[in-house]
């Protein structure tokens, strides 16, 4: 063949010089503005540099060799094959009771109504018979509440009739238990170190902010995670335990001070989480709401602020950025319930609530909370695996959630790297599918990557930062000494 | 060091190959495929049922014996050792058991011509080497950590390669197996289907990759359609489980884009267990292309580091082979590895007196002349 083709890419004008050309598989390039245009108009000489650059990164071919097709074939495969396993995420809603009153929570009650708000031993038994039809190579149960721990009797015999399970089918299986700690006892202790059970923790900053955010009897939430982290770190080890933070009004002057929290409580990752706007946070929206911008402002001067304290050497990883380099630097899958295509809702993550009932999600299980069932899949007493999962809702959020096919995110140079959220977006705006220029979803995850790209792009000690994150090791390979 | 002598030889009708014996052996059968090595002209026993005599300096009286006499430059051969012997006088060192750099050299054909190759191809079919190779495997201490498989291109013999990997796997299952191959004929799937069902437990195809372009690499390797067939190769033996590691030769035509080199390698090949940077070796056709490969390693140190770095990042170890650690620049030194093989590997006058020199893996004896401006003793 003479000249050259061009292979499936997508694009943006990223600032005054350069477009941004990313190919399917997610690798992109810079290229300046004049010969982009040359290169789109097939014009480009065969003798330049970023001719062989769009070259070997598969946006042109120019012989009738088998390789650009394969190599993008399999990246492309690669990227995509999370979907392969299915559900994997299993949560549990062991009790709907909680001993905290935080105002963004979503669904939380404080009740002493043991038998209207936990979940019973045959509805565990159902749900966790659901879970063993799932075809995923690894399983993960995640008990959560309310507060878990409200009802450890159910924590325990979901736990170890899953493991028994798991060993009699030689299916690979892990559990996380989310929870605030405070009744953390040392019997709990022994029985999760047995199991080797992880725990997720909240800690939303100083104790000033985070027992304003997470008011308790006693008022002492802050100290009482602290003391818990502490103590599972000795019992399970320091791995074993990882902090999310949730983001409100009162926390958006002081991201320095929340970051700060996380490394002086030795902690390896922090998760700045945005609220959700569900459940009784929507309600409570107006004392701790905020805009988009407000947020996004207050994720750059903690991002600012991991980032110099990951360059004096101490490691702290943001879960938010280091999911999206995951996606832009690396070729490896990552699914991400909340931010893939199709969506995670059912197909990589399942919620099982405290009274059968499955959601699509743990959001679509809030958006019952408030009366709208949309999401509600099935109930494991009731209903079978293949009506569960093969059902006509499921099948509809999948259908939603393509955002290949989703008009403002079919061309959008960032669809690699990002997702969709139909549960999201039919909670804010009534319609599974996005109106994208006014969704909150799209300002943010739009504004995250382009803020990591020119970081990329500008900041070589962020770069090495961000590279450090993507590998196990701890430090960036700058601060190596030779 | 020399691997090879000619000596003068006796009684040697076909190529006779054994294991070196010092000291006499007991047992009949060993004795059978034994040389029996002796110094000053003193026979420690009857002679008469080993393979032959080898004798450094002048011979013993023998009759009908093999003999091969009058080597000087063998005469660190040792017990366990494999030689052959061909009616010309032609001595070659096989395998030294003392070594950590023993290899087979399958075969001198190549389908490729590198401009830069080290053992320049020759074009006779020598598929007769096969039977000397079995041989060879056969007579190898079981205990050997590791052994080379090398050319030319081992894969022509096609069957007869995958013969010998089995034939490694069944006598040395210990023995790690590093094989030297372009790749090419892996782009048939079935060939790299077929050695992944070898199951070889320790066994590392070392590939070269020389650019992220096709052009480039077919250029440098001087064959139309060599980077098709060796990338697809890989991905074909990464399927069936082969493990690789991929060798990039430093020179003028890969410096310029190594960075993008190594940005595809972790895109596109991130199975690789490891990616070595391999400086010019100063032998063979490098000599006739000189003005186009030539570049002062002092030259690209900033354009390694960046390439290493990539590959790190993408969670792949990078490994620097044939430099000097002079030369390296500091944060590269903790990858330089001694990778000149003993018996080619030699220090020059400016290296008396430095502190690395324990570290560090010296020249080829062939690449003293054109060095690199920054050779000096470290302190």
């Amino acid at each position: 063949m003479s000249g050259y083709r061009l292979l499936p890419f997508r694009f943006l004008r990223f600032d005054d010089a350069r477009t941004l050309a990313v190919n399917e598989a997610g690798e992109f390039l810079f290229v300046a503005h004049d010969d982009f245009a040359r290169f789109v108009r097939r014009e480009l000489s065969p003798n330049t540099d970023v001719y062989l650059d769009l070259k070997a990164k598969h946006f042109l071919f120019d012989s009738d060799s088998a390789v650009p097709f394969e190599l993008l074939a399999t990246k492309i495969r690669t990227k995509k094959s999370f979907l392969g396993g299915f559900t994997s995420l299993h949560l549990f809603v062991v009790s709907l009771r909680c001993e905290h009153s935080c105002s963004y929570c979503q669904v939380s009650r404080v009740s002493s109504d043991r038998t209207r708000y936990d979940m019973s031993e045959e509805t565990a038994r159902r749900a966790l018979d659901l879970v063993f039809r799932s075809p995923a190579p690894l399983l993960k149960i995640e008990l959560q509440g309310g507060e878990p721990l409200l009802n450890f009797e159910r924590v325990r015999q979901i736990i170890v009739d899953a493991r028994e399970r798991a060993e009699r089918e030689r299916r690979a299986i892990e559990f996380v238990v989310t929870t605030n700690l405070a009744l953390l006892d040392d019997a709990m202790l022994a029985f999760f170190r047995e199991y080797g059970v992880c725990l997720s923790t909240s800690l939303d900053g100083p104790a000033a902010l985070h027992d304003a955010n997470r008011p308790r009897p006693g008022n002492d939430s802050h100290a009482r995670t602290l003391d818990g982290v502490r103590r599972a770190r000795e019992a399970l080890g320091p791995d074993r335990v990882a902090a999310l933070m949730t983001t409100t009004r009162a926390s958006l002057q002081m991201p320095e001070e929340i970051v700060d929290e996380y490394v002086r409580h030795g902690f390896t990752s922090i998760f700045l989480r945005p609220l959700s706007p569900y459940g009784f946070a929507l309600r409570s929206a107006r004392a701790n709401g905020y805009t988009t911008r407000e947020f996004l402002d207050f994720y750059v001067r903690a991002l600012d602020r991991i980032i110099a304290i990951n360059a004096a050497g101490t490691r702290l990883v943001e879960s938010y950025a280091q999911l999206l380099l995951t996606r832009m630097l690396t070729p490896f899958a990552t699914g991400y319930v909340d931010l893939q295509s199709p969506a995670g809702a059912g197909i990589g993550a399942v919620v099982y609530n405290y009274d059968g009932d499955v959601y699509a999600s743990d959001e679509a299980r809030m958006l019952a909370e408030m009366h709208d069932r949309r999401f509600l899949l099935g109930n494991a007493h009731r209903d079978r695996y293949e009506t569960i999962f093969g059902g006509a809702t499921l099948r509809t959020i999948v259908e939603s959630s393509v955002a290949e096919s989703i008009l403002g995110c079919a061309d959008c140079a960032f669809l690699p790297w990002c997702g969709a959220d139909p549960v999201y977006h039919y909670a804010t705006t009534g319609d599974l599918v996005p109106h994208v220029p006014t969704s909150a979803f799209h300002e943010k995850n739009f504004f995250l990557i382009r803020h990591l790209l020119s970081l990329l792009e500008r900041d070589t000690t962020a770069r090495d930062v961000f590279w450090s994150w993507l590998r196990e090791e701890a430090v960036p390979l700058q601060a190596e000494v030779a | 060091m020399k691997l090879h002598e000619l000596a003068r030889v006796s009684g040697v009708e076909r190529t006779l190959i054994g294991r070196v014996t010092r000291t006499p052996l007991a047992d009949a059968r060993a004795r059978a495929d034994a040389w029996l090595l002796v110094d000053d002209s003193v026979l420690p026993c009857d002679p008469r049922d080993y393979l032959g005599i080898l004798a450094i300096g002048e011979p013993p009286h023998v009759e009908n014996v093999p003999l091969a006499h009058g080597l000087r430059q063998l005469a660190y051969l040792d017990d366990g050792d494999v030689v052959a012997v061909d009616p010309f006088g032609n001595v070659r060192a096989l395998y030294r058991r003392a070594s950590q750099h023993n290899f087979i050299l399958v075969t001198e054909q190549c389908n490729s011509l590198c401009l830069m190759c080290s053992q320049p191809p020759k074009a006779h079919d020598d598929s007769d080497r096969l039977v000397e190779h079995f041989r060879h495997i056969d007579l190898i201490d079981p205990a050997t950590a590791e052994l080379g498989i090398t050319g030319g291109e081992p894969t022509l013999f096609r069957d007869g390669f995958l013969a010998l990997i089995a034939r490694c796997k069944e006598r040395l299952p210990s023995t790690a197996l590093h094989v030297l191959t372009n790749g090419r004929l892996f782009y048939y799937r079935r060939f790299a289907e077929k050695l992944g069902a070898i199951a070889h437990p320790d066994l590392v195809l070392g590939i070269p990759l020389y650019s992220d372009v096709d052009t480039l690499h077919d250029h440098i390797v001087q064959a139309r359609g060599a980077f098709e067939e060796t990338v697809l190769g890989l991905h074909h033996l990464d399927r069936y489980g082969v493990r690789i590691e991929l060798r990039v030769v430093l020179h003028a035509l890969t410096i310029p884009r190594l960075g993008r080199l190594a940005e595809f390698i972790a895109r596109n090949l991130p199975f690789a267990a490891h990616v070595a940077f391999m400086g010019l070796e100063m032998v063979g056709l490098v000599h006739q292309h000189l003005d186009e490969l030539w570049i002062d390693p002092a030259d690209y140190q900033r354009e390694l580091v960046d390439a290493t770095s990539i590959i790190r990042n993408a969670g792949m170890s990078a490994s620097v082979y044939n430099h000097q650690l002079c030369v390296l620049a500091p944060r590269l030194r903790p990858l330089a590895r001694k990778s000149i093989s003993d018996w080619k590997n030699v220090y020059l006058p400016q290296c008396n007196g430095c502190s690395t020199l324990g570290a560090c893996g010296g020249f080829f004896q062939s690449g003293t002349k054109i060095r690199s401006r920054a050779i000096q003793a470290l302190a």
